[in-house]
């Protein structure tokens, strides 16, 4: 029998390796590496290159999984992947663990207790440079949601126009590693207020918001919904900024895994990746959204009102300040990991210090934002990708701004305000 | 006596009384749904969570007796592991007044560090957060059984420790049948703190780390910011701790002797 499956395992080897030998440029292309470096041609080995060039994948390594979460709605794909049986749909028995914070999740993740995970986009390149943790290489191939954030201010602050209102304000933001770090920090940059000297920001876990706003502990933060809407639903704050007002389209949260992951399991890790991608674009599908709160709002999952979460889902929302807006783009769900996004998020933690030295932002990008091994999962559920991994973004807030990845340091350099 | 039991318990009962009615009277204007709930919300609660103490909808949904019997493993294991440690290092120390000089300060530095600080530390060590939070319990169930351990210890008669001496007891005889139960009410003294800031450590860890525990029923209930459910959990949480402290009283009853 041992004989038998030895015979074949060779047989496939030679196969797929036999197709592979001339392709094999084309090949490092698709897993990321177009400055092909030998470091990464070590550390993506051949199991996951033969995963990622068949088109039926191997048997799974492993089948049962745990996936952790942090309980927002910007974690809706991997969350309803669950009760809405699209881990299922891929030979998959996944349990998804939720955790109390973003540095548990972090710490879970690297210690192995979670196979896979949702992070904040800017986590798993921080953590690859070793960023604020261990560095231990990360693997991001699929965003989760883009937009999908706000600013929101106490009640108390109704009268807030303009950024150079809000000096001396106490903002929170999720984690430091976060695009709500980054993006705040831009919007009142762009208003003329250093984030370092002029307000204070700090890390609170996303469900400890809304009791510090009540408490008059925060006057704002930019946050993950539905701890936005939920300060409207308590009546404690109101809605000041969509996030998609900021960078239309931007990336928030993201599934990651840790590389060793992605090449000890490379079926596994493929399956995992076509559930999250399957289960992100029915989440794209507006007419979803209403089903999708319900399956998600339970106890063992976000455990919030369904109200709110349809108010967030659906983007017809009271703002807090007496209006009924209807947004329907407030939050979408997109998949592909631009690596634009990458380099604009290593610009930003070079901005603030908190890279303390210069990298090779593309090169980062490559490594952590897998932009082919989502095009080939997006595709295998039938959606169509973008060609390139790499495009210019808009930044609308006040004067438009074009992030061009391709200059990373001519953007840094047109801040005035910044600390490196 | 028997009059005086009878005036604790209604003024007990009158001070409970005035404070449930006027938490009450506070909540009664509020609008529904919103604002802090009252006495009457919270007993409601009460009554639907323990009608169903043992469901089990996944990881992140358990009944109230799965979520307290998670917490009192956690904190048996990492109690009768710190005390253990406690104990012993309390008896060496005791016995020798040069040895616990030389290590007091030690001691001293490390006593008054929040368990939780040790968190972080241990996740990354251990690399496992379940153990990492028992971690926390032993750490906090280690200081107050081995300051009254060695304390009990060197306050022993020095009589009986003669008597033993000149009895020429082995050191095992001698700790077992003279050192130990010399210095019992002292350790028993200390272990009743121990499991006091044990269980009050357990549900600061349960928040931290996730996972199965009334400490994460807490921080869950908070991030719905169902405070019926969290003042349902507050009660819980109290009363165990009395039932705790409770046992550890009638232990320290039983070995209690006088002079």
């Amino acid at each position: 029998m041992d004989r038998m499956e030895g015979l074949v395992e060779r047989a496939i080897e030679r196969a797929v390796l036999g197709s592979l030998e001339p392709g094999r440029r084309e090949f490092l292309a698709r897993v990321g590496a177009t400055t092909v470096s030998a470091a990464l041609a070590s550390v993506f080995p051949i199991s996951a290159a033969k995963t990622l060039a068949q088109d039926k994948p191997g048997p799974l390594e492993k089948k049962d999984l745990k996936v952790g979460f942090i309980p927002i709605t910007c974690a809706t794909p991997i969350i309803m992947a669950e009760p809405m049986g699209f881990y299922k749909k891929q030979g998959l028995s996944v349990q998804v663990f939720k955790a109390s914070s973003w540095a548990m999740i972090r710490d879970l993740s690297i210690n192995g207790e979670t196979d896979a995970t949702h992070m904040l986009s800017p986590m798993p390149l921080a953590i690859s440079l070793g960023v604020g943790s261990q560095s231990v290489p990360y693997v991001m191939p699929a965003v989760e949601n883009i937009n999908g954030q706000a600013i929101t201010l106490a009640s108390k602050h109704k009268g807030v126009k303009t950024v150079a209102e809000m000096k001396g304000f106490k903002f929170g933001v999720p984690f430091d590693y976060s695009m709500h770090n980054f993006l705040l920090r831009y919007v009142l940059a762009e208003g003329g207020l250093d984030p370092d000297r002029d307000v204070q920001i700090r890390a609170v876990p996303p469900p400890e918001m809304v009791a510090n706003l009540r408490a008059g502990n925060l006057d704002g933060y930019l946050g993950p919904d539905p701890f936005n809407q939920r300060a409207v639903f308590e009546d404690v704050g109101f809605i000041w900024m969509l996030s998609k007002d900021i960078w239309p389209g931007h990336p928030c949260c993201a599934f990651a895994a840790k590389r060793e992951f992605a090449e000890k399991a490379p079926n596994t890790f493929k399956a995992l990746l076509v559930a999250i991608v399957d289960a992100t674009q029915h989440a794209h599908d507006k007419a979803n959204r209403k089903a999708i709160a319900a399956a998600i709002a339970p106890k063992n999952y976000l455990n919030q009102p369904v109200e709110v979460l349809e108010q967030v889902l659906t983007g017809v929302y009271p703002d807090g300040l007496g209006n009924t807006k209807t947004v329907p783009d407030r939050i979408d769900f997109d998949p592909f990991p631009y690596q634009s996004m990458a380099v604009w998020i290593l610009t930003q933690m070079r901005r603030w210090g908190y890279l303390k030295s210069d990298v090779t932002y593309k090169q980062v990008a490559e490594e952590v934002f897998l932009a082919a091994a989502c095009r080939d999962a997006m595709r295998s559920v039938g959606a169509k990708p973008p060609d390139t991994a790499s495009i210019k973004h808009n930044f609308v807030i006040g004067k438009t701004k074009v992030f061009d990845p391709d200059k990373p340091d001519d953007y840094l350099k047109s801040f005035a305000i910044r600390k490196t | 006596m028997r009059h005086d039991r009878a005036r604790v318990m209604l003024i007990s009962l009158l001070l409970g009384t005035i404070f449930v009615g006027a938490w009450q009277a506070a909540v009664v204007r509020q609008p529904k749904g919103k604002g802090l709930p009252g006495p009457a919300a919270v007993a409601v609660e009460a009554w639907e969570t323990l009608r169903h103490p043992f469901y089990d909808n996944g990881p992140n949904d358990k009944g109230i007796g799965l979520q307290l019997g998670a917490s009192l493993g956690r904190l048996v294991v990492g109690y009768v592991a710190g005390s253990a440690v406690a104990i012993m290092l309390g008896v060496t120390l005791g016995l020798s007044p040069v040895l616990y000089r030389a290590v007091n300060p030690y001691i001293q530095v490390l006593k008054p560090v929040s368990p939780l600080a040790w968190m972080p530390l241990f996740l990354y060590t251990l690399k496992d957060s379940g153990q990492s939070a028992i971690l926390v319990i032993f750490m906090s169930s280690l200081w107050p059984t081995l300051a009254n351990t060695a304390f009990g210890v060197a306050s022993i008669k020095r009589d009986y420790l003669n008597v033993a001496a000149i009895l020429q007891l082995g050191w095992l005889r001698r700790l077992v049948t003279v050192v130990l139960p010399a210095a019992a009410p002292a350790i028993v003294a200390g272990l009743r703190i121990s499991i006091g800031s044990a269980w009050i450590a357990i549900v600061a860890a349960e928040m931290l780390i996730g996972g199965t525990g009334i400490g994460y029923f807490v921080w869950n209930e908070w991030n719905n910011l169902q405070l019926t459910s969290v003042i349902f959990a507050i009660l819980a949480i109290g009363l165990i701790g009395v039932l705790l402290d409770a046992g550890l009283g009638r232990l320290s009853r039983a070995l209690a002797y006088s002079e």
